[in-house]
């Protein structure tokens, strides 16, 4: 098990948190490569070496792996949850087994990592999402988990839609009514913020009391592509909507739940101390070191401990903006996410109601 | 009701589980009723019935029973 410092999430410099992230990512590749046979058979069939010398030179595997095969670390027996995310096009399901060790410690650094944008109290939250989205407990989508991960953060929990994404307008003016001119936490997937909720409070015509809204959002801006809708156009209509409204992006997978990227006061998603970018060339995927250029998104984080999922090369592309210099103080890499490579099928983090619905 | 009684009837109503198996030894994760779900809820009604509002840290830390008493005797609830 790693240990991780998480009373400072954003404050390691370069050489730092090179040094720091290598020994555990050593560690984890040894661990990984010794406790999963078919990790280690990828690793061996590879030619790969499970100790480097350097952060780019640890061994990633593509998403597509954990749809593909049972990739797990520990005894099954150890299994208290597992995490799915399902493709649109594919019935190939993505399965993430975890441990109480790594669902804890997932838990711990969501919750960590938001409080840097969202303050320790815990305020009362909204979610963009239907009640029922969390009743079944077996399985989890990677929808599912996003909820119950952001819940920590918050109290006083409600849900603004009903099971079949129309508007739960009794939970949502309770709310507004309740809060009024309060502070509070509103999360939710990009793609189902502004269909479901801003697009149906538009049109209803109604107006809600002003809230002063911290709002957190994911899963990718594709869904939104055909209507053109944006950074600016978005974060417009959250204030708008709530009257006062923070509005966050953050950047994440279900294979590295807890580890996940936030966008700052400057619009840049920052990596915490215990996750890293890594932009790869599309052509071979070679290291681009040189920042503004765009590649292929590497993530890796140190959480994943019962499944080998530290390592992993996204279907997304992006570009580092700069490392340990953005000007809200945070260190690390920061980064801005591009889109889907070609022929990716339109697999996010955030499942769409269609395919959740399918379940 | 002393409130060793209220956070037995708490976690047994939390997690639908008989009052006889709230013991000391229970712990988060180990049985299905008291998954993550369960958890969130069990929070909100401990903090609804003793009047107090949990850190995140404790929330997570709240791994067992034994572990309960002890965070919410930090909050003042004697036991
Ligand atoms: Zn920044």
């Amino acid at each position: 098990m790693i240990e991780i410092d998480f009373d400072a999430i954003y404050s390691q410099s370069k050489e730092q948190k090179n040094a720091t992230l290598l020994a555990q990512f050593n560690q984890l590749t040894e661990f990984h490569y010794q406790h999963c046979q078919l990790y280690k058979n990828i690793i061996d069939t590879l030619g790969l070496a499970p100790t480097n010398g350097c952060l780019e030179l640890v061994p990633f595997l593509s998403t597509q792996l954990f749809k593909e095969l049972e990739l797990v670390s520990v005894p099954k027996s150890q299994i208290i949850k597992t995490l799915t995310s399902s493709g649109t096009t594919s019935a190939k399901v993505a399965k993430i087994y975890l441990d109480a060790d790594t669902a804890k410690l997932q838990a711990k650094s969501l919750v960590k990592i938001m409080q840097c944008f969202s303050g320790k109290q815990r305020l009362p939250m909204l979610f963009m999402e239907p009640s029922n989205l969390i009743a079944d407990r077996r399985g989890f989508s990677a929808r599912g988990a996003g909820v119950q991960g952001f819940a920590l953060l918050g109290r006083d929990h409600h849900y603004a839609l009903n099971p079949d994404m129309s508007i739960n307008w009794q939970q949502l003016e309770q709310f507004f009514t309740k809060y009024q001119g309060q502070k509070v936490l509103i999360f939710g997937f990009t793609f189902m913020i502004w269909q479901y909720f801003y697009q149906a409070v538009s049109a209803s015509g109604k107006t809600l009391p002003p809230l002063d809204a911290i709002v957190f959002h994911g899963g990718g801006w594709k869904k939104l592509a055909h209507l053109a809708v944006g950074k600016t156009q978005f974060n417009q209509a959250m204030q708008q909507l709530f009257g006062k409204a923070k509005v966050h992006n953050f950047y994440g997978m279900v294979e590295q739940t807890g580890s996940i990227f936030v966008e700052c006061e400057h619009g840049h998603l920052h990596a915490p101390n215990c996750a890293d970018i890594i932009l790869r060339s599309e052509q071979d995927l070679s290291v681009i070191n040189d920042f503004g250029q765009q590649g292929i998104i590497q993530v890796l984080s140190a959480l994943p401990h019962s499944y080998p999922g530290h390592s992993i090369l996204t279907e997304d592309l992006g570009r580092i903006l700069g490392e340990d210099t953005c000007s809200c103080g945070r260190k690390g890499r920061y980064f801005e996410v591009l889109g889907r490579i070609k022929k990716s099928e339109n697999r996010g983090c955030s499942d769409t109601y269609q395919e959740v619905s399918h379940d | 009701m002393t409130n060793n009684e209220k956070l037995v009837h708490l976690f047994s109503e939390a997690l639908t589980i008989a009052p006889e198996l709230v013991v000391d030894s229970l712990q988060y994760n180990t049985i299905p009723q008291w998954d993550s779900t369960a958890h969130m809820v069990l929070i909100a009604q401990l903090e609804a019935e003793f009047e107090i509002m949990l850190d995140t840290d404790d929330i997570i830390d709240m791994s067992s029973v034994a572990k309960a008493r002890e965070i919410l005797a930090r909050y003042d609830i004697e036991f």
